[in-house]
């Protein structure tokens, strides 16, 4: 029972489990279906690319990840969540198409300007809208769900106007690359991987992380303490729009175009949730990078088994708004002291049944 | 002689009922040649936007606790697939789908309701799971864009012309025009003055306020804080419900990609009309006028004719920073003066 607890009570313990629940589940899918058994494991070498169910998840999954980890500052700093991201997404890569195929050209072969120029562009405009989002809430004091509900909606709206309303096709293989292949691994996968050690490293070899987790858990104890709070909840937003920008980009490169209506489309909820699924609090605080990165696969897993199993990509968020409010059901204190006074309640049984 | 205050809040709607009356008169002055005037150009933007007066008044409610409530969007397109796919396919009768639709309303804000009350998480949080799985739900009865052609009883409540004694003209054609509303326009409007009424006089409707305000002192008075925010989130879903009702009358279709972003239209409504973010302030009179200018912001794109429809969501989103910019202002006027 102790050790049971010991296990469970790890931070890296949700995330894992839920990783092996999915794998379990494919595990079982695949032997009913008459399949090899660890279908899911196996990963070939095909046409010079590497080739299999785990790698699929790590390529669509990149994502994901890349948002997750913008998420999870923000959610540290400001016990908030940024739901614009999926939109601000779409809109980096609409400005992106737009600037490489030029203004109001629906499709274009080659590149209007030089490829440099298209990818700083989704950047900065994931930049611009995170600056947005986070003078909002670390100048004005907005609650972070309705600053970032303005760009929610309008970002996807602007980005129809960059677009001339269009679908805006790039077909050109220098700009195809971010989602096609570095050698025989999948780009997008190397672009998580950098950005997670970017972080990474930055949040270990600076104080940053520890800051971030001091404003999520007392903003204004963290400003008496010295620390400059605002600043820091917008740097969170700031970065949490350059990753934004970026999974855009690739995105975008993926179906080598701009498609303003169904880029990101639902993209917030998987970043939320991998970042809830990590172990993270949603009220902000302490929080555990490794654990929404892993989240963030897991939420790709769940996806892949999800259509595997045949369902359709609109009634996909129907198991996970259930899976989401699981997970904040468990780490909401009411039902923990709840737990807590059943589990009393049952001691108390036995002992008076012992005596 | 006690002379009456301007506060900050009075002013916000001041501010936003001038805000509409500028906007029409603007349009009217500008476009009066494409019959912006008239009376029947009010009237529409009344039609069209009965189902989100009808949310907006719900969205109020759930505002005024301090709370938002962001899955009314899903949940219209929820309930407008579940009227026409019940109506199309599976021949049911049309009152017994509004009273189900009504049902899944109530049961939704129920279980939204008990984990933003009870469970004490995050509205936003919730609500964002709700919007979702509302959303999918819409796709799991159907995935199709079912349009209602073969209910005759629908069809004649959704044509129904309810005319009006005054203000008729003739066209350029030399016909008699009589301005009409239809049966939304009621439905929505009596929701108004209900929750109105229900705002001001009842007790259910005075702890909205009290829990907004503070939640501690409202506890402390002995107010049942968590069933006050159960019934609010209940309401909210189930004025949703009313208005996917109305929503529906109005397109006479149900598809998985409909009412697309109206809870930002809700919550600018409420927002522009006045109500507080952070709760405890508030009016559905703002909230209507809200509406009024959303309203407004779309004719005048439809009119002109050559901007794209986005260009209406980009300025009603403008208009939400601008209002939510303002109320921080005065928030932080407000903290100087103590």
């Amino acid at each position: 029972m102790n050790k049971l607890k010991k296990i469970t009570g790890k931070p890296l313990f949700l995330p894992i489990f839920c990783m092996l629940l999915v794998m379990a589940v494919n595990i079982v899918y695949d032997v009913s279906s008459g399949n090899f058994a660890f279908n899911f494991f196996t990963i070939s070498v095909r046409n010079g690319v590497l080739y299999g169910r785990l790698i699929d998840i790590l390529n669509r999954g990149s994502e994901v990840t890349i948002l997750a980890i913008g998420m999870t500052l923000v959610v540290s700093a400001s016990a908030g969540t940024d739901i614009s991201v999926g939109s601000v997404m779409s809109l980096a890569a609409s400005f992106c198409c737009m600037l490489l195929a030029g203004y109001g050209v629906s499709a274009a072969n080659d590149l209007a300007v030089p490829l440099i120029v298209g990818v700083l562009g989704a950047i900065l405009m994931g930049c611009i809208c995170g600056a947005f989002n986070g003078f909002l809430v670390a100048y004005l004091n907005v609650q972070p769900m309705v600053a970032t509900l303005i760009l929610f909606s309008a970002a996807r709206a602007i980005g129809l106007l960059l677009c001339n309303n269009l679908i805006v096709y790039v077909r050109n293989e220098s700009f195809q690359f971010f989602g096609g292949y570095l050698g025989f691994l999948p780009t997008p996968i190397v672009i998580a991987a950098v950005c997670i050690a970017i972080v990474g490293i930055l949040l270990k070899k600076t104080a940053l992380g520890l800051y971030i987790q001091s404003v999520g858990i007392n903003k204004r104890a963290s400003r008496i303490a010295g620390l400059n709070s605002a600043r820091i909840i917008f740097l969170c937003y700031l970065v949490c729009g350059l990753a934004a920008g970026i999974a855009g980009l690739v995105a975008s490169s993926r179906i080598s175009s701009a498609d303003s209506n169904n880029i990101g489309l639902n993209y917030e909820l998987d970043a939320i949730l991998a970042v809830a699924l990590g172990g993270n609090s949603l009220g902000g605080g302490k929080f555990n990078l490794a654990g929404s990165i892993i989240g963030a696969y897991t939420i790709q897993a769940i996806s892949i088994t999800l259509y595997a199993l045949g369902v359709s990509t609109e009634q996909a968020p129907v198991y996970k708004a259930i899976i989401v409010i699981l997970i904040v059901t468990i780490q909401a204190p009411p039902f923990k002291a709840w737990i807590k006074r059943m589990n009393a309640k049952r001691a108390l049984e036995k002992g008076g049944a012992a005596a | 002689m006690k002379t009456r205050k301007i506060n900050s809040n009075t002013m916000l709607l001041l501010i936003t009922i001038a805000l509409f009356f500028v906007m029409y008169i603007a349009g009217c002055a500008i476009y009066a040649s494409k019959g912006f005037a008239h009376l029947q150009t009010f009237l529409n933007i009344l039609i069209n936007n009965a189902g989100l007066l009808c949310v907006a008044c719900g969205m109020t409610c759930v505002m005024l606790t301090g709370g938002i409530d962001i899955s009314v969007g899903a949940l219209i397109a929820m309930d407008c697939m579940l009227l026409a796919v019940g109506m199309e396919r599976w021949g049911m009768n049309s009152m017994v789908l509004c009273v189900l639709v009504l049902a899944v309303g109530v049961v939704f804000g129920l279980v939204q309701g008990f984990c933003v009350g009870y469970l004490e998480i995050q509205p936003f949080i919730v609500t964002m799971a709700g919007m979702f799985f509302a959303r999918g739900m819409t796709a799991v009865i159907c995935t199709d864009q079912v349009s209602i052609s073969a209910n005759e009883f629908f069809v004649k409540l959704a044509n129904m012309k309810i005319e009006i004694p005054f203000g008729a003209y003739t066209n350029s054609k030399g016909v008699l025009q009589v301005p009409f509303i239809r049966i939304t326009v009621v439905i929505a409007l009596v929701v108004l003055i209900a929750v109105f009424l229900m705002l001001r006089f009842t007790k259910f409707g005075r702890s909205l306020y009290a829990v907004g305000g503070n939640e501690q002192s409202a506890t402390m008075m002995g107010l049942d804080v968590k069933k006050t925010k159960l019934k609010a989130y209940v309401l909210s879903s189930f004025l949703c419900s009313i208005g996917g009702i109305c929503f529906c009358l109005n397109t006479m279709s149900g598809s998985v990609r409909q009412a697309l972003g109206l809870e930002m239209d809700a919550i600018a409504s409420a927002v522009i009309g006045g109500t507080l973010l952070t709760g405890g302030v508030g009016n559905v009179i703002g909230s209507f006028f809200g509406v009024l200018i959303n309203g407004t912001i779309s004719t005048l794109v439809k009119t002109h004719g050559k901007l794209l429809s986005s260009w209406s969501n980009i300025a009603v989103a403008a208009l939400l920073c601008f209002f939510i910019v303002l109320q921080s202002i005065f928030a932080k006027l407000k903290d100087n003066k103590k």
